[in-house]
């Protein structure tokens, strides 16, 4: 029997624009503005999420071998509360804002209304492939716009996944996902955006900035950076170990945009933490952790290659204190200290996005507030100590995207806080209503009634309009009234 | 060898780097600095402005200098507050912890701002950047080289020389300066060099603000309500067209749609207006500025070559050249694709464009690329709403023109095409800052759940968690939930 080869459709310029095309008629038919379709397609997504749990974590699993607790926390259930979030309390996000008017305007009223930007394409990552692609929807939802999701070709059998079940469970004519590598993501970028969210390096970041800057769309741009650890001494170390073990290998083995990076301490400090970092991460992955399955992959073989390229450089390989395994075949790293490796060394220069941690010493804690502000703003930076004053300095003198004092990347759950970066880590921000607001217009609408037509607004010019007028722009009804009178100096 | 524009903004980022404008005493002294400024240089101020536009000293007062004084007054006012972070709400799960957002400068800015309100749009953002606490490099526009010397000028004689530098210069300035790293970029001006500036700043990962334009339209309802209402009215229509720097301006009105039938009733009312502002003709033309330069009065003169646009003048039309001056001229329903129609017109040429029934004026403003302003004089409230919720437009003003930008509460900017980002009160303060995120947690107590090595329980007990299941975590602790 021969057999029927597909002909695999080519995703190239003209399907990108028939999509656009698609989505913007249903746009302006105004199908994503109504009120009660952005409610079901949340619940759509809810729906989807609790039906399909086990596939999502398999799905997962083969893209990026992680652990099923990861997959079913940090992924899904994550997910499902920002969709559930977004259900509670858009009613209240979608109303106008009151706005105060002065003398200035009187009398007149304000309001700011938001309104859907229109079409929008979200493009994500590979290391949470499902919630750095739903998460951004969701708020793009609530706003009410029509959305393409293109979802990462590094974990295909999410992006798989996604595709097949956003086309089953949501509304194609406004919700579509685009699969593809390279190419397609040209022939997306090529068209004209409402806006656009892309997580992911900067490289790639300038790339979406400049085809985005041909049409003037907005965008946000969720990138990374090294996010450094300051650790104090004095401080309740286990703790503070196993919170930081917990934000970088606990998260996809390092591959977060707000994993730990690198490590700051003191000389004096250097060895107790060291050795605090033996004892719990044996404690956590054994004393093989090639073999652990709470661990993940790292996610394919040029990252794999990259990993060891910082790893096996030589003025860095002297200084592994811990770990330093590999295994190919399985594109495994086991968890990885290191030790006072040199400033200029590859492994300091690049954000590592892996289980490597070094840790720089420093004479005193307050140096590492220069070491940090040296280098490009990060996503996040995190200091653990019990020092109020010292808490200050970090708060006041660190520019990073977010802070975290005493944990690890926690404040990623929190909804009523802003994430993103600034600088080299991104601009724009997300979640919770910052979502709702990323995609919304908020559009400024002043009311005015036809009583109060101030003829000193209009021509023949005199200086006793002039007069008035200076009293009236400097808002003081005393000045006002001695310039009607005539008392004001020309 | 380091040019003197990059030793400039070497300076810059030092002065920064030290914490030279972080206080608020600071930010605080340079906001008055600039007050003082404004308030004993006022007569050259209106001189500049009327050498370069031919500003009188009253619209100089109303769109420049009164504004800047206004917007000065009241973010001293609110700086304490606007700098201090604010609290965000934390879940129970998390106790204990505080989490605030912070709101930091960015760094070292750089503004370009425009010809057309040479003053408003240079030191209008610049008290944003100031207050938010950023070192700032001014780029004024050239095409108003008397109000550029005055700020380069003046500038450094009343603030901070190390944290605020004004750059003369043309086109090729602005080019180099694009080419360096900036922390934020803030650009008033057109769609095209918009585009440039924006991709410049993709190549540092620069976020911008761009405020451009576009054709602003003004739908008119309220001609047969009351003869007062329908004088009022053609008095705003006319102080938002020819009243700011005569049509030059990113809010002024563009085009009006109005019904057929009252198409003559408008005419006639806004004939009758502009003479009394303005004068009987283009020799007695008073109260009103002229154009910028001879390559903007050529593309207006141009806009009216085309015969069928010419055909549809019914009032105005003269120019003079050596002035350059030309006198506010109406136009009844000139082509809809020529370039008087497509392009933004910014000067002082309306064309009235007819329609049957008033609600078509939506759909023909949808037809075109969104607006800053829509402004719509109406009192019917259903229209309104629709308006509100089937168009899109920086801002909506209902029934007047030009005053939303004195209302500081109201943020102010485009979207699509007229630009992103936005800014004035508070919004100024906003758009040079960075809000960080910042969550102070407690040592105690643990959640073991959350280490590895993962088990059933854990799973569960984080499930529970992240649903703030409080009830079902207790039960579950204390064994009554099974995995």
């Amino acid at each position: 029997m021969a057999s029927e080869v597909e002909k695999k459709a080519v995703f190239d310029i003209d399907s990108a624009k028939e999509v656009v095309q698609e989505l913007r008629a249903s746009f302006v038919a105004g199908k994503t503005k109504d009120y009660e379709w952005r409610r079901t397609q949340l619940k759509a997504m809810l729906k989807m999420m609790d039906e399909n749990e086990p596939q999502i974590v398999a799905a997962l699993r083969d893209d990026l071998s992680k652990p099923e607790l990861e997959s079913s926390i940090y992924e899904i259930a994550m997910l499902k509360n920002s969709c559930k979030l977004a259900l509670k309390k858009m009613k209240h996000w979608v109303m106008p804002e009151k706005a105060k008017t002065s003398l200035a305007t009187f009398p007149s009223s304000a309001e700011i209304v938001s309104e859907p930007l229109g079409v929008v394409l979200v493009i994500s990552a590979w290391n949470y492939p499902l919630l750095l692609s739903l998460d951004p929807v969701i708020g793009a939802i609530a706003a009410g716009n029509a959305i393409v999701l293109k979802p990462s070709e590094i974990s295909p059998a999410t992006a798989s996944l996604l595709a097949k079940l956003v086309a089953n469970y949501m509304d194609s004519s406004c919700i579509k996902v685009v699969e593809g590598a390279v190419p397609e993501t040209t022939a997306l970028l090529e068209q004209k955006w409402d806006k656009i969210m892309y997580t992911g390096n900067g490289r790639i970041g300038r790339i979406v900035m400049a085809a985005a800057a041909k049409h003037l769309t907005p965008v946000v741009l969720e990138l990374g950076g090294k996010c450094p650890v300051i650790v104090d001494s004095g401080i309740n170390l286990q703790v503070a170990t196993r919170r930081i073990i917990a934000g970088k290998w606990g998260c996809n083995n390092g591959q977060a945009c707000i994993s730990p990076d690198y490590i700051i301490t003191t000389k004096d400090y250097a060895v107790e933490l060291v050795d605090s970092f033996k004892c719990e991460l044996e404690r956590f992955y054994g004393k093989n952790p090639l073999e652990s399955k709470d661990l993940s992959r790292v996610v394919n073989s040029n990252h794999f290659a990259r990993l060891l390229k910082l790893l096996d450089e030589d003025k860095v390989s002297s200084k592994i204190v811990y770990g330093g395994e590999r295994d190919k075949s399985n594109l495994k790293i086991a968890p990885t200290i290191l030790l006072d490796v040199p400033q200029d060394s590859l492994i300091m220069n690049e954000e590592i996005f892996g289980p490597l941690l070094p840790i720089i010493m420093i004479d005193k804690v307050e140096d590492s507030f220069d070491l940090i502000n040296s280098g490009t703003k990060p996503l996040a930076a995190y200091m653990f100590t019990n020092n109020k004053k010292l808490k200050e300095k970090f708060v006041e003198k660190v520019s990073a995207g977010g802070l975290v004092i005493n944990d690890t990347t926690v404040h990623l759950a929190e909804p009523t806080l802003p994430f993103g970066g600034v600088g080299d880590s991104g601009m724009g921000a997300y979640h919770g209503k910052f979502s709702f607001d990323t995609f919304s217009h908020k559009k400024a609408v002043l009311y005015r009634s036809f009583a109060g037509d101030a003829p000193l607004r209009y021509p023949p010019y005199t200086n006793g309009k002039l007069r008035l007028l200076k009293a009236l722009l400097g808002g003081s009804i005393l000045g006002i009234i001695r310039a009607l009178m005539g008392w004001s100096k020309a | 060898m380091l040019s003197s524009m990059e030793k400039s903004i070497a300076e810059l980022r030092e002065t920064f780097k030290n914490g030279g404008t972080k206080s608020i005493s600071w930010r605080k002294s340079q906001l008055k600095a600039l007050l003082q400024l404004i308030n004993q240089n006022e007569d050259s101020i209106f001189k500049a402005l009327d050498q370069d536009l031919g500003k009188s000293p009253v619209e100089s007062y109303r769109d420049e200098v009164g504004v800047l004084k206004k917007s000065v007054t009241y973010t001293l006012s609110c700086l304490e507050k606007w700098v201090a972070p604010k609290k965000a709400e934390v879940p129970l799960l998390f106790f204990p912890a505080k989490a605030e957002v912070m709101p930091q400068p960015l760094g070292v800015v750089l503004i370009f701002s425009s010809w057309n309100f040479p003053f408003t749009l240079a030191l209008d953002p610049l008290i944003g950047a100031i207050s938010a606490g950023n070192t700032v490099l001014l780029k004024p526009s050239d095409l108003a080289p008397a109000c550029m010397s005055f700020l380069v000028e003046t500038i450094p004689k009343y603030l901070d020389n190390k944290a605020v530098k004004v750059l003369a210069g043309g086109a090729d300035i602005g080019e180099r300066l694009l080419q360096l790293k900036w922390d934020k970029i803030f650009f008033t001006g057109s769609p095209r060099v918009g585009r440039l500036v924006m991709a410049a700043a993709a190549k540092h990962l620069t976020p911008v603000t761009l405020e451009l334009g576009g054709k602003s339209p003004a739908i008119v309802d309220t001609l047969s309500t009351t003869p007062s209402k329908a004088k009022v009215t053609a008095k705003r229509i006319v102080g938002g067209k020819w009243g700011p720097c005569t049509g030059q301006a990113c809010i002024a009105i563009d085009y009006v749609l109005v019904e057929e039938k009252l198409a003559s009733t408008l005419i006639e009312l806004l004939k009758k207006t502009i003479k009394r502002f303005y004068g009987e003709n283009i020799k007695s033309l008073k109260n009103i500025s002229r154009i910028v330069n001879k390559h903007q009065f050529q593309r207006l003169v141009n806009l009216l070559k085309d015969p069928n646009v010419a055909d549809s003048i019914v009032y105005g039309g003269s120019v003079d050249e050596e002035k350059l001056v030309i006198e506010p001229t109406i136009l009844l329903d000139p082509p809809l694709d020529s370039e008087i129609m497509s392009e933004e017109i910014f000067g002082p040429l309306l064309p009235i464009i007819t329609l049957k029934n008033i609600e078509e004026s939506i759909d023909f403003i949808n037809s075109k690329s969104n607006p800053l302003v829509i402004y719509a004089f109406t009192e019917d409230d259903t229209f309104k709403k629709r308006i509100l919720s089937e168009t899109s437009s920086g801002t909506v003003t209902f029934n007047d023109s030009m005053v939303q930008f004195l209302c500081d509460s109201l943020p102010f900017g485009g979207v699509g095409q007229s630009g992103f980002g936005r800014y004035h009160g508070k919004y100024s303060f906003d758009t040079f800052s960075h809000e960080k995120s910042i969550m102070h947690r407690g040592f105690y107590p643990e959640i073991e759940p959350r280490y590895p090595p993962w088990t059933d329980f854990k799973l569960l007990f984080l499930k529970l968690a992240y649903q703030f299941d409080y009830f079902g975590l207790i039960l579950l602790l204390l064994g009554f939930k099974r995995s």
